[in-house]
């Protein structure tokens, strides 16, 4: 994709805490990206806790972790790979 | 917030709550731990000192909030969250005090300090989550519940009127009135952002799905079908009327930002009334 001068869409990294969700599909429903799904695994409480299905997709616009009634999933930014960067080459 | 704060893999609101009583006992699909964060993103917007903010909050689902939120907080009894409130304001002025309640608390057991707070315009901004009955004791019918829905005391449907609260707010005299649902995310933020500025006697209204006893007994489906049917049937209108803002049973949410007045505060009123009847000899309060 070719971007305006340097800038970049910034890009989401998601943590889920396991643990804490109680699977009420809130963040999977609203994801504006689509980035997260249900699993079929089961934690600790006997919920089925969402997992990252598209992580490039992700564009840090925080809303799952707005909606989440439990706090528990919220996103960090995602530092871009150095190496990607110098080997880009503009027109 | 800046970006390198945000770097590190740290739960950003664990700032903000006690994290030992983290998870809490909210149901799942519940909207009150959104109306939470919505609150906590509106504390760091806003950049007040957090030692300068006190949540107060009564009995019920919404009361538990005022043990999950790391700031000076009390949890009173029931329906008296609007009165210690007052008194917490008029103890130490330079504090901003939440009350942080759901209906139940503040408008059915507690509507008459309700009414009295707004009435004198104390500089109090109140939270309320509405869930349209009382949740924690067994979904009994609250002063909220819309006619024709079903409750645990009215197997046939609730025959009784119910209030509009920012009818009843702006009547009573409060300068600032919202309602939202709780998936008005960003709305609910910008808006308790407006009011924690503000001073005077405000009220945002939150309607937000109750699970486990409000969607069951009617048959509802479970909190996201509830969380959508309210966010597809609000229609928002700010500076509506509010005579027109009843809610009926599954009927249109008006929802907007519908009062937003100057008004001196109990406070103001006070320095300004004594200061006038006895000069010089009267030390202003709270100044």
């Amino acid at each position: 994709m070719v971007y305006f001068g340097d800038v970049k869409p910034i890009k989401g990294k998601i943590h889920i805490k396991k643990d804490q969700c109680k699977g009420c599909a809130f963040c999977v429903e609203y994801c504006p990206k689509d980035v997260l799904e249900m699993s079929e695994e089961f934690n600790v409480k006997g919920y089925h806790p969402p997992f990252v299905k598209d992580e490039d997709a992700c564009l840090y616009c925080q809303l799952c972790e707005t909606i989440c009634p439990e706090f528990a999933i919220f996103v960090t930014i995602k530092e871009e790979e150095e190496e990607g960067e110098k080997g880009e080459s503009r027109p | 917030m800046k970006k390198e704060d945000r770097l590190e893999s740290k739960n950003p609101m664990e700032g903000f709550l006690r994290m030992d009583r983290i998870p809490h006992i909210w149901c799942p699909g519940c909207g009150i731990g959104t109306v939470v964060t919505s609150f906590t993103e509106a504390l760091k917007k806003s950049k007040l000192d957090l030692d300068k903010v006190a949540v107060v909050s009564g009995i019920g689902c919404t009361g538990r909030v005022a043990g999950y939120v790391k700031l000076d907080s009390f949890h009173t009894t029931h329906g008296r969250a609007v009165p210690f409130a007052t008194g917490l304001k008029l103890a130490n002025p330079d504090l901003k005090v939440v009350v942080f309640s759901g209906d139940g608390d503040i408008f059915g057991i507690g509507g008459n300090h309700f009414i009295h707070a707004a009435r004198r315009n104390m500089d109090i901004l109140i939270i309320c989550v509405n869930n349209f009955n009382y949740a924690m004791t067994g979904g009994q019918v609250a002063a909220t519940t819309p006619m024709e829905a079903n409750a645990s005391t009215a197997p046939y449907g609730n025959f009784e009127f119910a209030f509009s609260l920012p009818y009843l707010a702006e009547a009573a005299g409060a300068t600032y009135v919202a309602r939202w649902t709780s998936l008005h995310l960003r709305r609910v933020t910008k808006s308790i952002q407006e009011a924690l500025a503000k001073p005077g006697f405000s009220l945002i209204e939150v309607i937000t799905p109750c699970v486990t006893l409000y969607a069951r007994r009617n048959r509802l489906g479970d909190g996201l079908n509830l969380l959508k049917y309210y966010y597809d049937k609000s229609v928002i209108e700010h500076g509506a009327d509010t005579r027109t803002l009843d809610i009926s049973y599954q009927g249109k949410l008006v929802v907007g930002k519908f009062v937003d007045k100057e008004k001196p505060t109990f406070l103001d009123r006070m320095n300004e009334h004594m200061t006038k009847i006895l000069g010089d000899k009267y030390v202003k309060y709270g100044e």
